[in-house]
């Protein structure tokens, strides 16, 4: 199948498939809790009402308060471009398109926390607060995992890092890809604010994180904020998918489903993780994000022994 | 030619406050005259600096300068225009900024003198780049630091600048003392003042002697550029200084300790492989220790001074790689390495300027520089917060911006000392990549702490409630630099020959430099990129606006759980948005904290607050120095306060000298 399908393909599953992933994850959270849960097209259905919404704006605000929202999606829309979802080839790829991936992130970071300080609320600063401190942590540890991955690969493009040599490596060196598929499983858990770190349905802003930061947006920015929170979350669940499940077959009709069902089966799991755990102390995530670097640097230790 | 106009540039901004001195303290037309000179004469060394890149000529100009053989010897190659960009550009611009923030009227006491030692302190920064020989480099040298230490204690009647003033005069003496010895050994290895690249035919340098040669170059030049453990003068004297003078103490001063680090060990031959190993550990050390240091801080201009360790601590790291990388034979890592650091030397210049004339601008508008009496200032200051947020953006290193291509060379350096394992290597250096990450995080934290607390929220004092933006004089520096910022983050290829030419220059062995950076670093891809990510920026930012003209806009106050009647004091303090952040490291910073007694029986009005006061002056420098002092009592006698004595002293120890065989 030539490229330009292929990156159709790729950008059509970029922008239809991921409120679908929070649609899965919140079905699994209600099935484990004995519920029927809401629809599985729900997040769809409140995003297009979002879009149809009118706002409230705080009358401390300034611009960045509407940028944040923007920042958040745009970045997001152009960092899923990078990855390779079923086999060596993104539509962009280039050397070190991994280091424009990670900042573009930070970008964002920047204007979704710069936003919620906008508001002069304490509950926004504190979400902000937290969001930019464990950050600090996550960076490395994706950092350490992107170290792994291309000392493996020999390459500097993402695409090329997670492609098809991947199987292979799995049998050669896969003490270090086991390593660094946990080590990322939690920075996608803490970067997409899920248990243990953060909970998205709590009702006591106290102790959100992402949700106690959008606490003033309304209307279509909210929605943006929505979807670029999904586009997250379907970005980092195909690094893992890539990580964990890196079947490429002859047939790329065939590579297709079996990456969306990886990608189902990566929400699931995280809607099992969030249904079976409680959530962790606030004093107690910076140390598990701690482990998680540690886990991908011995992973590096493993590799240039 | 190009070197001539450099060298007249250099001569006119340093004298430029001299005719300054003949009018009236209540004049301005002195300042404007000081103001165009320098203009003038930075825009003929810009012009000099522009003319080599283009055209790659230049010829050393070679004088009898003072009897004793003793020669003016100036060059401009490759290093040397890349760091005279700083020197003329932030000097050019920070006069244009002193108009509007140190008026001759209002600032008739010390006005003159500041503009006297601003324009020598610019002058004698382009001649120590310029300088191809040990003594007018020292010369140059000696004053740049003393004319520093003179703009410090502008305000010498406030007993924190007296402060300030001191301890950065003991630090720039003792760097001063290093390099005496560092170029007293290179007259040893090579045998004349003049400075040329060593080798074994041409000079009976030892590697012995090129290691203390590096060593006392890494102690002199790293006491001026403020790597970690050197950095204590560097604060305080950042933060009292007047705005315009801490811009180009951060922005250029610190470069002259990067130069000279770069230019020594560009003269030593082939370093061994612990050099470069020990230049990036100190870099990464002093990248994280400082951005955590910066978090911290209450004072704007405290956190800016320490996110210059920062910085350097990311420039180190690049020439940390490039030595590695010669050490090795890995021409690849030479060339990004020495790209990542020179790039980010021009980088650090350019925002580090915005963000100091910025913290001016702020205090010019409210008069305090404490973040946790400001807040809320973008609504009445917009143009310097949009100066501020596109240099905090920058600072972070974040796409589009410049910083994001200089950090891009030196990944991608480090990521490829892990990639290619036929040939020697040296897997280590991988590591410092998650370092890099890690600054690059905790400056997000940073900034976006100093950005929310200052400009954003609710004013936390009057200073802020009645703040007022600052005049064209101070806003077009700033917006330059933005420019700059944002032009060399878009379309770095500009910039390219410049730093070819300057990595040509310092390792002149290795071949096809401009082909070989081409290949190894997709700048078009990083330009293509940025254009996208502005143009998709762009095109959100429509979206939601037309969503927002269609559908109901309301405005109310900050949603506050209900209840209706939200106050300033509410808001988050930046000392509350850094807590955890600095419980984090308080095993390196040992912060301050006050915390409120949590339930006496009638809860009365208290406060909480954590203090980063610094560990390295308070805890290791200030206690030696005292030991040192007590130490020394027993020489009291010989300090009579009398400069007769002390020529006498002098005359005595010439004496001696004179008997020494």
């Amino acid at each position: 199948m030539n490229t330009l399908v292929n990156n159709t393909i790729h950008i059509l599953l970029a922008v239809l498939l991921p409120p679908l992933l929070l649609g899965v994850i919140n079905r699994t959270k209600a099935i484990f809790a004995g519920r029927n849960g809401p629809p599985l097209l729900q997040p769809y259905y409140d995003l297009i009402r979002l879009f149809q919404k009118g706002s409230v704006f705080s009358t401390t605000t300034t611009w960045v308060f509407r940028a944040g929202p923007v920042v958040g999606l745009v970045t997001a829309a152009i960092a899923v471009l990078f990855v390779p979802l079923v086999n060596s080839t993104a539509p962009i790829s280039f050397k070190g398109d991994m280091i424009l991936f990670a900042y573009l992130l930070g970008l964002s970071r920047f204007f979704t926390t710069s936003a919620a300080l906008d508001t002069g609320s304490p509950f926004e600063g504190m979400g902000a607060a937290r969001e930019v401190t464990f950050a600090c942590l996550a960076e490395p540890a994706l950092f350490m995992g992107l170290l792994v991955l291309a000392r493996l690969s020999g390459r500097l493009e993402l695409a090329r890092m997670l492609g098809d040599s991947m199987a292979s490596n799995w049998t050669t060196s896969g003490a270090a890809l086991a390593l660094v598929l946990l080590s990322w499983f939690i920075v996608l858990l803490v970067e997409n604010c899920r248990i243990p770190f953060d909970d998205p349905n709590t009702h006591l802003e106290l102790t959100m994180i992402h949700e106690v930061m959008v606490l003033d947006h309304s209307g279509p920015a909210l929605g943006m904020i929505l979807y670029g929170a999904a586009l997250k979350l379907f970005i980092f669940g195909a690094l893992i998918v890539r990580l964990a499940f890196p079947i490429t077959t002859s047939s790329a009709w065939l590579d297709w489903p079996i990456f969306v069902l990886g990608m189902l089966i990566v929400t699931v799991v995280i809607g099992i993780v969030e249904s079976t755990t409680a959530r962790l102390k606030m004093t107690h995530i910076p140390i598990l994000l701690v482990a998680s670097c540690l886990l991908s640097g011995f992973g590096i230790i493993l590799l240039v022994r | 030619m190009s070197e001539w106009l450099v060298l007249m540039g250099a001569v006119i901004v340093g004298a430029s406050g001299f005719p300054g001195l003949l009018f009236r303290r209540s004049a301005l037309a002195g300042q404007w005259l000081t103001t165009l000179l320098a203009v003038f004469g930075a825009g003929l060394g810009l012009m000099g600096v522009c003319w080599f890149v283009r055209t790659g000529e230049t010829h050393a100009i070679v004088r009898d300068w003072l009897p004793q053989g003793i020669r003016l010897n100036v060059a401009v190659d490759g290093l040397s225009a890349i760091f005279l960009v700083p020197v003329f550009l932030i000097s050019l611009l920070g006069s244009i900024y002193g108009l509007g923030y140190w008026k001759q009227t209002e600032h008739q006491e010390n006005g003159r003198a500041l503009r006297l030692f601003y324009g020598l302190l610019a002058g004698s920064m382009a001649f120590i780049v310029l300088a191809r020989n040990g003594y007018l480099f020292l010369f140059a040298w000696e004053i740049m630091a003393l004319s520093a230490f003179f703009l410090v204690t502008t305000e010498d009647d406030k007993p924190d600048v007296r402060e300030a003033g001191w301890i950065y005069l003991v630090a720039t003496r003792m760097a001063t003392v290093f390099l005496f010895a560092l170029f007293a050994l290179l007259h040893t290895a090579s045998g004349s003042f003049k400075l040329f690249a060593l080798t074994e035919s041409n000079s009976n340098v030892t590697p012995g002697m090129a290691t203390a040669i590096f060593l006392l170059a890494l102690g002199g030049f790293g006491i001026k550029m403020g790597i970690m453990p050197l950095h204590v003068w560097l604060p305080s004297a950042h933060a009292t200084a007047p705005s315009h003078v801490s811009a180009i103490m951060s922005g250029v001063i610190l470069k002259m300790g990067v130069y000279g680090l770069v230019r020594v060990t560009s003269l030593l031959p082939n370093p061994p492989l612990a050099w470069g190993a020990i230049v990036l550990a100190l870099g990464a050390v002093s990248g994280v220790l400082g951005v955590a240091l910066a978090v911290g801080q209450r004072d704007l201009k405290r956190l800016l001074a320490y996110s210059s360790i920062e910085n350097i601590g990311i420039i180190m790291m690049g020439l940390g790689l490039a030595l590695i990388g010669r050490s090795l034979g890995r021409p690849d890592w030479v060339i990004l390495g020495m790209a990542g650091c020179l790039l980010h030397v021009c980088n650090h210049a350019l925002f580090k300027g915005l963000m100091f004339f910025c913290a001016g601008s702020v205090i010019h508008g409210t008069g305090t520089r404490e973040i946790d009496s400001l807040g809320g200032l973008a609504k009445l200051m917009p143009w310097t917060a949009l100066c501020f947020i596109i240099g905090s953006v920058a600072i972070c290193g974040l796409p589009p911006l410049n910083s994001f291509v200089s950090e891009f060379f030196i990944y991608l350096g480090l990521f490829d000392t892990l990639v290619d394992t036929s040939k020697p290597s040296f897997a280590v250096a991988g590591l410092a990549a998650a370092a890099l990450a890690l600054i690059g995080a905790l400056a997000v934290a940073c900034f976006v702490k100093a950005y929310g607390a200052v400009f954003l929220g609710t004013a936390r004092s009057e200073h802020s409630r009645h703040a007022h933006e600052s005049p064209l004089s101070m806003l077009g520096p700033m917006g330059v630099l933005a420019g700059g910022c944002l032009v060399i983050g878009l379309a770095p290829s500009l910039i390219a020959p410049a730093l070819v030419s300057g990595i040509v220059t310092w390792a002149p062995n290795v071949a096809d430099v401009g082909g070989r950076l081409a290949a190894l670093a997709p700048l078009p891809w990083i330009s293509i990129m940025g254009c996208g990510l502005v143009a998709g920026l762009w095109l959100g930012w429509s979206v939601l606006s037309s969503r927002l003209r269609s559908n109901v806009v309301e405005h109310a106050s900050t949603w506050g759980c209900g209840y209706i009647a939200p106050n300033t004091r509410m808001q988050y303090t930046s000392s509350s948005f850094a807590q955890m952040l600095v419980d984090l490291f308080a095993w390196a910073l040992h912060p301050r904290t006050h915390r409120p007694t949590p339930f006496p029986l009638f809860p009365q009005q208290t406060d909480f607050r954590t203090e980063v006061p610094d560990v390295m002056l308070d805890q290791a420098m200030l206690p030696t120095f005292h030991f040192v002092a007590r130490l020394f009592t027993w020489l009291r006698f010989l300090q009579q306060g009398n400069v007769q004595i002390y020529l006498l002293y002098i005359f005595l120890v010439l004496v001696a000298l004179l008997l020494w065989p």
